[in-house]
């Protein structure tokens, strides 16, 4: 918080050399607003939260976790959230690897398995949400993809995630169980690659999450489809056993869990776990 | 060439010589030094007696362990027991296979389309050259997964010009081994050109003004005389470019996707693999590196020396 208000405050004064006015006004409201006054009183509102929690999260988590994060550095003056979003897999590869990281949100039980094999978890992971497949398509949806068996017509262009990452092995496992063939023109890296290629309108389809749909905003169309009931895919989250903050990094997964945090998830489109 | 210059460059003074000599006769030293003869080892025995100057030993022996030491640890931590396994699955040979034809095919591009670029820029003028340089040297300094998704906007179904090759011609470009071999020319051709046009500078333009005003076309003069001049130039060019193709990531995968046997090149092989296998990543990085290694090794003394 006390960043994005200084952020603020300083495109403020740099727009305003014209503008004394509304400068001084703005400098009034944000210090008479919790930022300034808050850093001053941190250490007694909450003596114990302090300082920086680094969360690797899934890349589909990337737009509530990053509201998530401006709410808990709002909550908890001093403390400072910073994420690093990936494939799932890159993630938990990068933490055995020795990544400095506290907090780790992954797409799938089986990339957190890796974690935890490792010994690298502090505690078990717990599912806070659970992410459906949903087709994305172009615009107006000119294919006409009505179903899952639609994608596998010829001629029309379809990515899916590859099967080492999450999303691809959720929609490998929804094509299995409709015992349906479905040659894709490139198994993309991550959920964001599948999608960026219907967004940018080089594949007329994509097997992404629900959520991926819905932060796409209009740029595609979402057709949701029944065989995703088949593989719902559970978030779990995790405190790191080499978290620097541990205190701080409970507090933000408490977050993340909450009501509030479920509330912000939901409305990204994922489901409750 | 430089043999009958050997003695000069031992006695004569050497600060009017030209510069492009430096290259030519460090190269032959070397080879010299192997074969003993000449007059090369004299200068040998007086540098030898010398020493090498520590302030440029040290540094460089670091460098060098620098560079080796992760290729070492992929060494150490290699499964070489489960190592056989892992390479025997056809989609390794097939990502290694598509590898060597789209670097190979990329360097192709670059070379036809790249020297005469070089030569536009080392030989002509024209308003904006500085600013025209700057821009080809572009692809190096663009994250390569900027250059794919800069491809995709200007070749892409949608694209620039793609949407217009898709209306008239029905070509899409993107997943297509076509697409690889382009992505990999985009970001390999300025190592290319870059090598070329040094060399170009560096090569005596007296050579080719004598071939025109004897009556060769300018083309000619390229052809015959300066083309053969800068060969070591280019064939460095070549390799380079060559090696930055192989090892191509970020913008294959991104314009040309990933599908195995068509656009999975080796180093997206890896990066999937590594994903949930690191093991079989370690194994496919050893063979992309001891492929490379053979070829450079390879092409280093055929062309490089050979000169």
């Amino acid at each position: 918080m006390t960043p994005s208000v200084r952020r603020t405050r300083r495109m403020l004064e740099l727009a305003g050399a014209g503008a004394a006015a509304l400068l001084t006004l703005s400098a009034c409201s944000s210090s008479s607003g919790s930022s300034d006054t808050a850093s001053g009183t941190s250490g007694s509102a909450s003596p114990e939260l302090s300082g920086t929690v680094t969360v690797f999260a899934a890349a589909s988590l990337q737009e509530s976790f990053t509201a998530l994060g401006k709410e808990f550095e709002q909550q908890h003056p001093g403390t400072k959230v910073t994420f690093s979003f990936g494939g799932s897999d890159t993630l938990a590869a990068s933490i055995t690897g020795g990544a400095p990281a506290d907090v780790f949100a992954a797409a799938s039980p089986r990339t957190m398995a890796t974690v935890t094999n490792a010994k690298d978890t502090a505690g078990a992971p717990v599912t806070f949400v659970r992410n459906q497949l949903e087709i994305a398509t172009l615009p107006g949806n000119p294919g006409k993809v009505a179903s899952l068996k639609d994608l596998t017509e010829p001629g029309l262009k379809v990515v899916l995630c590859d099967r080492t990452v999450p999303c691809g092995a959720a929609a490998q496992k929804a094509l299995d169980a409709s015992h349906l063939k479905l040659t894709p023109v490139s198994y993309e890296q991550d959920v964001k690659a599948a999608l960026n290629k219907v967004e940018l309108k080089e594949a007329d389809a994509a097997v992404v999450y629900k959520t991926d749909v819905h932060a796409a905003g209009d740029k595609v169309e979402g057709v949701e489809f029944p065989e995703s009931a088949e593989a719902v895919n559970d978030y779990p989250i995790a405190l790191l056993k080499n978290a620097g903050h541990a205190e701080t990094a409970k507090a933000f997964i408490a977050l993340v869990r909450s009501a509030e945090g479920q509330r912000v998830l939901g409305q990204a489109g994922f489901l409750k776990p | 060439m430089t043999s009958p210059d050997e003695p000069g460059a031992a006695t004569g003074p050497r600060t009017d010589r030209p510069r492009r000599r430096r290259a030519g006769t460090g190269v032959r030293t070397g080879a010299d030094s192997g074969t003993g003869g000449g007059t090369a080892p004299r200068r040998i025995r007086a540098a030898g007696r010398r020493g090498v100057p520590l302030p440029l030993l040290l540094p460089g022996v670091l460098a060098l362990a620098f560079l080796l030491l992760p290729l070492l640890a992929l060494l150490v931590r290699a499964p070489w027991r489960s190592l056989p396994h892992q390479l025997t699955s056809t989609e390794v040979w097939q990502a290694l296979q598509l590898s060597l034809v789209s670097a190979t095919l990329a360097t192709a591009v670059s070379l036809v389309l790249g020297v005469p670029l070089a030569w536009l820029l080392a030989r002509t003028d024209f308003p904006g050259r500085g600013l025209v340089r700057a821009l080809v040297t572009l692809p190096l300094v663009l994250p390569p997964v900027v250059g794919g998704v800069a491809l995709l906007l200007a070749l892409g179904r949608n694209g620039v010009i793609g949407k217009w090759l898709d209306a008239w011609f029905g070509i899409t470009l993107p997943f297509t081994t076509t697409a690889v071999v382009l992505a990999e020319a985009f970001v390999a051709m300025p190592f290319l050109v870059i090598s070329v046009e040094g060399t170009l500078r560096a090569a005596d333009p007296r050579f080719e003004e004598a071939a025109t005003t004897l009556g060769a076309s300018r083309f000619t003069a390229f052809r015959r005389v300066t083309l053969p001049l800068i060969a070591p130039g280019v064939a460095a060019g070549a390799v380079l470019a060559w090696a930055r193709a192989l090892g191509e990531f970020g913008a294959t995968i991104t314009f040309a996707g990933n599908f195995p046997g068509r656009t999975q090149t080796m180093p997206l092989a890896v990066y999937l693999a590594l994903q949930n296998d690191p093991e079989a990543a370690i194994s496919l990085s050893l063979v992309l590196l001891a492929v490379s290694i053979a070829v450079l090794a390879g092409l280093r003394d055929r062309w490089l020396t050979g000169v």
